[in-house]
């Protein structure tokens, strides 16, 4: 089956009138759709340590139990740290959403072929992993039923989105760490602090 | 005890996540840290995860701690490049192999290249030789907020044979 899911769509979708979502992002492509969607202090693109930006939203949801936490990353980015979804099976966080932006390609390196080119099925995994809810997503009419699995179902989900192989125009975030990281501790622990009160 | 030292050391700096892939080194600091309510044990399939762990729960304003032994640090190198780059606060407790009463030759290199390969990463290396040195060792990294690994020696933990450890 042809994908006709366009990336930016479908994060768009999901970041639109994101409400009180923790998002991190993988390097590269997805990095560049969370700020295509529109850049925020409560999101942590990372331009490195691939393999992480599962176990950063780890990190992140048991932190913080009472926010939703969302890791937008992509296929090649997610294979580099297949481990982090048994972890995540253990842990159980129920706030957090791990969704696989899945071109079947390295898009950074000349689009070459992932695993999931080759039928390797990351929802499964995360099934096998005890996620409580993962599944593959391929048509527009689902993303409602993705978004609601964002920003509601209890986790930890996976969604593996299959989308188009495309390369769209670069829309870069702030790669200086610190800002990245001192911006979201200031939005995310003002904010935690004032509900407090 | 120093791993008893060292649990109080984590409690008082307020220290609600450890994550670790197990070492026979840690085993006793392993038990308490998991009979502490407060602090949520994550085992980790590879060190590397811990790095992401530990930088999660820091965005989300919790402090962590990770326990490896050293073959563990060869896999930390690239995504120690985030800790540096973002200034990352991380403290890790690494047993030493491949030193004193060394039974398996399998662990001498990745022992021998453990404090080149963190300095080279930008991880501050602070070394106890003996059990009195961990805790406070522990306790200034915390202070420090950079990333720090305290090196425990081998001779510390002491373990010369299979059946030594098979017997712990």
């Amino acid at each position: 089956m042809k994908p006709t899911l366009h990336r930016r769509d479908v994060v768009g979708f999901l970041l639109r009138d994101r409400k009180k979502l923790l998002v991190v992002a993988g390097l590269g492509s997805t990095a560049w759709d969370i700020t295509a969607a529109g850049d925020s202090p409560l999101s942590f693109p990372t331009w490195g340590a691939m393999g992480q930006a599962a176990m950063l939203g780890l990190g992140l949801a048991v932190a913080q139990p009472r926010r939703r936490v969302l890791v937008v990353t992509g296929d090649g980015e997610m294979l580099m740290g297949l481990g982090a979804l048994a972890t995540i099976g253990v842990q159980r966080p129920a706030n957090l959403t791990v969704v696989v932006i899945d071109n079947e390609r390295y898009g950074e390196t000349g689009m070459q072929a992932t695993h999931t080119a080759h039928r390797v099925d990351l929802a499964a995994v995360a099934r096998a992993c005890g996620f409580e809810r993962a599944r593959v997503f391929s048509r527009a009419r689902e993303l409602k039923t993705l978004r609601a699995m964002v920003y509601g179902k209890a986790g930890p989900n996976l969604a593996q989105v299959k989308v188009v192989a495309e390369k769209p125009p670069l829309v870069l975030p702030p790669h200086d760490g610190v800002v990245l990281k001192e911006r979201f501790r200031a939005a995310l622990l003002a904010d935690v602090l004032a509900e407090k009160l | 005890m120093w791993p008893e030292q060292v649990h109080r050391e984590l409690a008082a700096a307020g220290v609600r996540i450890v994550g670790y892939v197990p070492d026979a080194g840690h085993k006793r600091l392993i038990e308490l840290c998991r009979a502490d309510r407060k602090m949520r044990a994550v085992v980790l399939t590879t060190e590397e995860d811990g790095i992401g762990l530990a930088a999660g729960a820091w965005l989300g304003g919790m402090k962590s701690v990770l326990l490896m032994q050293s073959s563990g640090v060869g896999n930390l190198v690239n995504v120690l490049g985030m800790v540096q780059v973002c200034r990352f606060p991380l403290v890790m407790i690494v047993t030493m192999r491949g030193e004193q009463g060394e039974f398996n030759p399998w662990q001498v290199p990745m022992g021998r290249a453990t404090p080149q390969v963190l300095e080279a990463m930008g991880v501050s290396v602070r070394r106890a030789s003996d059990a009195k040195e961990v805790a406070p060792l522990v306790a200034e990294a915390f202070r420090r907020e950079q990333a720090v690994a305290v090196l425990v020696s081998q001779g510390v933990i002491g373990i010369k044979s299979f059946q030594e450890q098979t017997e712990q």
